[in-house]
């Protein structure tokens, strides 16, 4: 039996990762994340984890020490936000293209100009090309939740691919909440001892890896790179599925909050799913059909599951926390949008941008969306596409 | 003192079939270096020359353990392997018997320049590792631009001589110093034509407790403009002028290795090379005079380092 | 070579080959002229070895038997090195058959 601990979204990353016991933790402070990095910190000066703790001059060199550890042979871990992620950029690229199983906690943070440190997703999702599992959580609960099944999913040996857990910077980074933190014997368990493959520790064994490419093997390379994260659309349920069966905590590509007869609904993801479901319990005590889907794994997106909740629903309105500048509407967007393409009855959809910086998205604006969507199921919105949500003009 | 025959009975750990440019010395510092130690080596590897002509998909050059990341982080690199080493020996996944050796190997690119910050941390951290940089003073593997090891007075693509230039402007960066000053177990600066000092650095460096360093310039016969066959001859030539003295910082202590017994003008190292060509038309000269008079005093100065 | 398609590739861009470079003939590299030994004068010094860039020079039990043309790259540092008087390697023009 686990025991419920109050806990914010950095120490509940914490708890995870001590749990899990990684061999190599390397990281960078940066806020929103240090915390998570000054508990493993504390952890292992006090004994209660057993890893080389590794403090590198920055974001770049954390990320190229998980990349070196990682292909030595053993379990990897970092965290990091923001401008830190940014600085990893191009090793993000090349810890999936080696495919090593290396896990990030990220409190996702807006990116400068102007600089500013609370929450939005630029960071995260500026970064989903690079290869790696991309899981969002809404709150500390689920970080903890979605960090032990991501260390499963990255190692399993069809997959071998790094994964990122996403939690807002500030608003779940920093709220206290209360977590069920499971038993440390039941979380090693479940995620298993770390089972290396083609590990450059072994020196009986000599591999290469990181060659230089030509014309002739680049892309063959970065088509087979595919598999690990396609694979991981199998294993992501099937882990979701043993996590429930021995926690009894449900997760799968998405929630759907409300959605089984929904005519309208919000897309999102992270944290103000929260207050969108209390918006739609309101209008649904007036009757109102409105419903909430929250994006889990944003990478490898669930295009197909999706269309077969989608394709029910009249309007649909993506919220995104980031913008995408010079592109027709946000990253979740656009992706929606391509997913419902493929549907013989397609919904209408809008986007909001919201919270940048971490701007307030309260009720009255969820109400405002759902609102929209009214009009937009009606044939009556006479608003944009793409549109920005607690905005000044 | 070891033997050539000695070492021609170990066996290679990098082989033939890699497409650096004939005449490159890189292979001959690392037939050397590699030989340093009876323990298994694992390499990290730099983007530049070595790191594109020996790994050639599906072709590679080593026999051990090799790693290429990135350009910039070869020492954080080799420094996750160090840790992860350290922690499943410690936590009892893999023998430590085996002592292993960590070796990042990068140009002066990778090492002086855009690889410095990486390094230096790695270095302070105090990570059992051996940076190696083989310093041929260019970007060689972008096709010549200068590098913060360019000497004064080179031409290079990005600092080209020409009528209103004599090329590089700036003293080359002393990078071996600034490691040393790191309170690193050991660092050295070597060159291939004196294998034998090299082969004793690279055997102090491998079994330092700590990070080590090792510089060693090699020549470039392609931006250098030099015939091929003059490679080592011109690592030489750079150690007799006290251009490129050899030297040692161990356990806290600088030495000289290597005392030529007769300094050379720094002038015959440059005349046979096409980079310093413009150097030697009239209107230049004084530019000669002012390396000459650098290497003098740097020579001076790092005598007066040495510890009595 | 055939070339793998990229379900015949190990995952991550592992090679599991080590040292297949050998495969690679750099005598391709040579441009009109190659270095030929002659055992009459050698001392067996080894500097052509240990300088030889390209891992062309054959040594067998402490003595050179002869120069590898599958790697050789034709650069000359070993005649340069050689300290011997004549030297125990010499650059010829290479025979080209057309």
């Amino acid at each position: 039996m686990g025991k419920i601990i109050t806990l914010n979204g950095n120490g509940a990353i914490a708890e995870a990762i001590r749990q899990i016991k990684p061999d190599v933790v390397a990281a960078y402070p940066i806020t929103p994340s240090t915390a998570i990095v000054q508990y493993v910190a504390q952890f292992v000066a006090d004994g209660l984890l057993d890893c080389e703790f590794v403090c590198p001059e920055s974001e770049h060199s954390a990320m190229s020490m998980c990349i070196g550890a990682a292909a030595g042979g053993g379990r990897v871990v970092t965290a990091t936000a923001s401008q830190g992620l940014a600085l990893m950029w191009e090793l993000l690229y090349i810890a999936a293209g080696l495919r090593l199983p290396i896990l990030a906690g990220i409190a996702s943070r807006a990116l400068s100009a102007p600089i500013n440190i609370h929450g939005d997703h630029s960071d995260s999702i500026g970064a989903r090309d690079a290869g790696w599992i991309q899981i969002f959580s809404e709150n500390s609960q689920e970080a903890y939740d979605n960090f032990i099944q991501a260390a499963k999913i990255s190692e399993d040996f069809d997959v071998r691919t790094p994964a990122m857990v996403m939690i807002d910077g500030f608003i779940t980074s920093h709220s206290t909440e209360n977590v069920i933190v499971e038993d440390d014997k039941d979380v090693e368990e479940f995620v298993g001892e770390f089972k290396p493959l083609y590990p450059l520790l072994d020196v009986e064994k000599p591999v290469t890896l990181g060659s230089i490419d030509f014309t002739n093997y680049y892309f063959e390379h970065k088509r087979n790179q595919i598999e690990g994260i396609e694979n991981s659309r199998r294993v992501i349920l099937k882990v979701a599925d043993e996590y429930e069966r021995k926690f009894g905590r449900k997760y799968g590509f998405f929630e759907l909050y409300k959605i089984d007869d929904a005519e309208i609904a919000v897309v999102l993801m992270g944290s103000a799913a929260g207050t969108g479901k209390e918006v739609v319990d309101e209008l649904r005590e007036k009757g109102e059909k409105a419903g909430l889907i929250k994006i889990r794994v944003y990478r490898p997106f669930p295009y197909r599951e999706l269309q077969d909740v989608l394709k029910n629903i009249k309007a649909i309105a993506v919220l995104d926390r980031l913008m995408s500048p010079g592109a027709y509407g946000a990253p979740l967007f656009t992706e929606v949008r391509s997913a419902v393409y493929d549907l013989k009855k397609r919904p209408k959809i809008i986007n909001y941008i919201y919270g940048l910086g971490g701007r307030d998205i309260a009720p009255d604006h969820f109400k405002q969306v759902f609102s929209d969507l009214e009009k937009l199921k009606l044939n009556r919105y006479k608003g944009d596409v793409v549109n920005y949500l607690n905005l000044r003009g | 003192m070891v033997t050539l025959r000695e070492l021609s009975a170990i066996e290679d750990g990098f082989v033939a079939g890699h497409g650096l440019c004939p005449g490159c010395a890189i292979p001959v510092i690392l037939r050397i270096l590699l030989r340093a130690t009876n323990d298994p080596v694992i390499v990290s590897n730099a983007t530049g020359c070595l790191e594109v002509c020996s790994s050639m998909f599906p072709l590679n050059s080593w026999r051990i353990p090799w790693i290429h990341s990135a350009f910039e982080n070869t020492a954080a690199t080799a420094a996750g392997l160090e840790s992860m080493y350290r922690a499943l020996v410690r936590r009892g996944k893999i023998s430590g018997n085996k002592n292993i050796k960590f070796l990042a190997i990068g140009g002066d690119g990778g090492t002086y320049d855009i690889g410095f910050q990486a390094l230096s941390g790695a270095m302070e951290r105090g990570h059992k590792i051996l940076y190696v940089c083989y310093d041929n003073q260019i970007y060689a593997n972008t096709g010549g631009q200068r590098s913060s090891a360019t000497p004064l007075g080179a031409s290079a693509t990005t600092s080209p001589a020409g009528t209103a230039s004599y090329g590089k402007v700036q003293w080359r960066k002393d990078l071996t110093k600034i490691i040393a000053a790191h309170n690193v177990a050991y660092a050295a600066q070597g060159a291939p034509s004196r294998w034998q000092d090299l082969y004793n650095k690279a055997k102090k460096a491998f079994e330092a407790d700590g990070p080590s360093f090792l510089n060693v310039l090699t020549a470039c016969p392609t931006e250098w403009k030099t015939d091929p066959d003059q490679s080592i001859r011109l690592t030489q030539l750079a150690v007799d002028t006290c251009f490129w003295p050899l030297w040692e910082y161990d356990n806290g202590k600088y030495r000289i290795t290597y005392f030529p017994k007769d300094k050379k003008p720094v002038s015959e190292w440059l005349k046979v090379q096409g980079r310093f060509k413009h150097l030697f038309l009239e209107e230049n000269r004084y530019v000669l005079e002012e390396i000459q008079k650098r290497v003098d005093e740097e020579w001076e100065r790092l005598n007066k380092l040495v510890s009595p | 070579m055939t070339e793998k398609g990229w379900k015949e590739l190990t995952i991550g861009t592992i090679n599991l080959e080590a040292g297949n470079s050998l495969q690679n003939y750099t005598g391709t590299f040579r441009s009109g002229e190659k270095p030929i030994f002659k055992e009459e004068t050698c001392i067996h010094c080894l500097f052509c070895w240990v300088f030889c860039p390209d891992s062309a020079i054959i040594v067998k039990d402490n003595k050179v038997k002869g120069i590898d043309y599958n790697y050789c790259k034709g650069c000359g540092i070993c005649v340069i090195e050689c300290p011997t008087k004549p030297k125990s390697l010499e650059m010829v023009v290479e025979e080209i058959y057309l």
